[in-house]
């Protein structure tokens, strides 16, 4: 049944199914509904948790980051600054291999201190050998943090997992939303059964030194582990999860009318709502547009080059820009593009790139559509020129 | 041969002499092998864990310098979900530089929110696990690489971070200090503290002839001069109240501390007067707070 739900409510109702053990957050907006929503659900008796609160972002992080290590499912959210001062804990989970699922509630970063949506924070811990998945609407929001916790946990895995929605966008948003039933949850989702633990009837140690005999090796095994059994694990899920819930799960990427696209826009995100009424509208103009929705960034699906390169044109429309160089979803794709032709032989299509929403401001599709026509290769989407001149 | 009882083992690569490895194995045998063990990065993770060797015969984890106290109220809280805590230790401890500058915010967290954990203090007075550099807790006059003594520079100028009225401030339940050169009374110390629910604190003197420029042989006699010469107070408080002081017959120069380490020896030079008067004014104070003169 559907229920009229905020995004935030949704995703804490759907996390609460998933059975976690020790919660622990810090308040930031736009991530406190949820935790706010779970803290409710626990003192209602509607769910049993430890619930930490906490004095930072980065003991929040480190709360869970402990009690996954003595076997326990966990759980945490946080936004934009918190992002930053949990990344280096955020790092340590994944280095230590610790199954820890948490949401980011994606915000633009300081300074100047900003509240609203963009795509930069997450973007802090790209690199960190974490599972990252971006959600389109609240409905897939609370999906893939069910599967988030699947493909974390799973033994040959054993790897974080952030599940990404845009701030606001999708956590104060209001949608109807299916929260997925208790018992078809504990179907699809088993109790968490971690391969090793802190237990004193097995004393193992955690984090130890590791010298240059071994380091390099811990990071190839995380590189493996990424790029064969996640990849192959986010897909088994999602079709899983379709069969079990009736309600379809996209695994790596979503295609929306790419199949004799001759251009191809690339998003993460729910703005790629706004980009099918963009592609929709082409359309009608009798444009061959197409959208590939990227919801593994971490894994890279570098299978999409496949989808990709039978385009002329790959428009990579994003919230994030790696400053002083371009936005790292168009390096992703300029890489596996390259990648793939060179092996293959196939002609690269034209690839732009547009930056846009940072920091809150809104995208039109109008805007979109411009930015179609104007073919420019790199330009920021909105600049205000009379801006400009307040800043160095 | 390894002695199964040893839950800190042999074999580890700790320095000659090194007070925190004496004082971390007896913390953890007091402990017991029911006990998850979580530590800040610092000297004592570096020599117990180098892969793929271990000296821990209990769970052990460390993750980064400042977050023990934040991974330890995790540990906790998972074993209060599996019903499980009461019968199993959990005990964060760090050295001076993870415990009393960069993780002390954790620390906080961990006694304010009143977590089941016992916090342990190795305080070597410095960061010695990089190089012997300046840490809150480093004493006055104190030669160190970032507190060097130079033409312009009597050493560190801070006194030490007070972390006994840091964890009483808290209301931690039980705050004792400790040092090697007794290690029944250290041991008892642990043994009490976790016999008692909430958190709780014990501040050890780990001496470093390394850093601190003596020979490790004289380990413990300088533990013990720290004691003796009323520098470092051996104190137990229950519930916030002073319940036992070791008392003193004589209070010993501080100058016999001093002359034994290297990081001290310019204060006994005339011009380095001023620094032992100071020092000595700091310990009247030790002495009278604690009433540390037998009567």
């Amino acid at each position: 049944m559907k229920e009229f739900l905020e995004g935030a409510a949704a995703i804490a109702r759907t996390v609460s199914v998933c059975r976690p053990a020790v919660i622990a957050a810090y308040p930031i907006t736009p991530q406190t509904h949820i935790v706010e929503e779970l803290s409710s659900l626990i003192a209602n008796g509607k769910l049993k948790a430890e619930f930490i609160n906490v004095e930072s972002e980065h003991s929040a992080a480190s709360c869970v980051l402990g009690a996954s290590a003595t076997g326990v499912r966990v759980y945490s959210s946080t936004s934009s600054q918190g992002l930053l001062l949990m990344t280096e804990v955020l790092f340590n989970a994944a280095g230590m291999r610790l199954p820890v699922v948490m949401c980011c509630v994606n915000r633009a970063v300081s300074a100047p201190i900003n509240i609203w949506n963009d795509q930069q924070d997450i973007m802090v811990v790209r690199d960190a050998g974490i599972v990252l998945l971006f959600a389109e609407t609240i409905q897939e929001a609370c999906d893939l943090h069910i599967q988030a916790f699947k493909i974390a946990e799973d033994p040959n895995i054993m790897l974080p997992c952030i599940v990404n929605i845009d701030g606001f966008i999708l956590s104060h948003g209001y949608e109807p939303v299916e929260i997925p039933q208790r018992e078809l949850v504990d179907k699809f989702l088993p109790p968490y059964n971690p391969p090793y633990k802190l237990d004193v009837d097995n004393p193992l140690t955690f984090g130890p030194l590791v010298g240059p005999e071994w380091y390099l090796e811990t990071r190839y095994a995380i590189q493996e582990t990424l790029n064969n059994e996640v990849k192959q694990k986010i897909v088994e899920v999602a079709d899983e999860f379709t069969k079990i819930f009736g309600r379809k799960a996209f695994g790596l990427y979503e295609e929306y009318k790419t199949d004799d696209a001759e251009t191809i826009f690339v998003t993460l995100g729910s703005i790629s709502g706004v980009v099918k009424e963009v592609v929709d509208e082409l359309r009608k103009q009798n444009e061959k547009v197409g959208l590939l929705r990227i919801i593994s960034y971490r894994p890279f699906p570098t299978e999409i080059s496949k989808i990709l390169l039978k385009a002329k044109r790959i428009i990579v429309l994003e919230k994030c820009i790696s400053l002083g160089s371009k936005g790292p979803v168009f390096e992703d794709i300029v890489s596996c593009l390259y990648l793939d032709a060179y092996s293959n032989g196939n002609k690269l299509p034209f690839v732009n790139n547009y930056i846009c929403g940072l920091g809150g401001r809104d995208v039109s599709k109008e805007e979109i559509i411009e930015a179609y026509k104007d073919k420019d290769v790199f330009k920021f989407i909105g600049v205000k020129k009379e801006n400009l001149g307040s800043f160095i | 041969m390894i002695d199964e009882k040893i839950l800190l083992t042999a074999g580890h690569t700790g320095c000659a002499g090194c007070g925190q490895a004496l004082a971390a194995r007896l913390v953890i045998d007091a402990a017991g092998k029911n006990t998850i063990v979580v530590n800040n990065t610092g000297c004592l993770e570096v020599f117990t864990t180098g892969y793929p060797y271990t000296s821990w015969r209990v769970p052990f984890i460390h993750s980064l310098f400042e977050n023990a106290a934040a991974v330890a109220s995790g540990v906790e809280a998972a074993l209060n979900y599996l019903g499980i805590k009461d019968k199993v230790n959990v005990i964060a401890q760090a050295g001076d530089g993870g415990f009393a500058d960069i993780g002390l915010q954790a620390f906080s967290g961990l006694w304010e929110r009143g977590h089941d954990v016992l916090s342990i203090c190795y305080d070597n007075e410095a960061y010695m696990n990089t190089g012997i550099q300046r840490s809150g807790t480093t004493p006055t006059g104190t030669h160190t690489s970032t507190t060097p003594v130079g033409k312009d520079s009597v050493g560190n100028i801070r006194w030490k971070k007070n972390l006994v009225d840091i964890a009483l401030a808290h209301k931690c339940v039980y705050v004792a200090t400790a040092s090697i050169h007794l290690p029944i009374d250290l041991q008892n110390k642990v043994k009490k503290a976790l016999k008692l629910k909430g958190p709780k604190f014990i501040y050890i003197l780990a001496v470093c002839p390394l850093g601190w420029g003596h020979d490790p042989q004289d380990s413990i006699k300088v533990a013990q001069l720290a004691v003796e010469t009323g520098f470092w107070p051996i104190v137990e408080y229950e519930n916030g109240v002073l319940t036992k002081v070791r008392k003193l017959k004589t209070i010993l120069p501080i100058e016999e501390y001093f002359k034994l380490q290297k990081r001290f020896s310019h204060l006994l030079k005339e011009e380095n007067k001023h620094i032992v008067e100071l020092w000595k004014q700091k310990i009247k104070e030790n002495v009278e707070k604690y009433n540390l003169l037998e009567s």
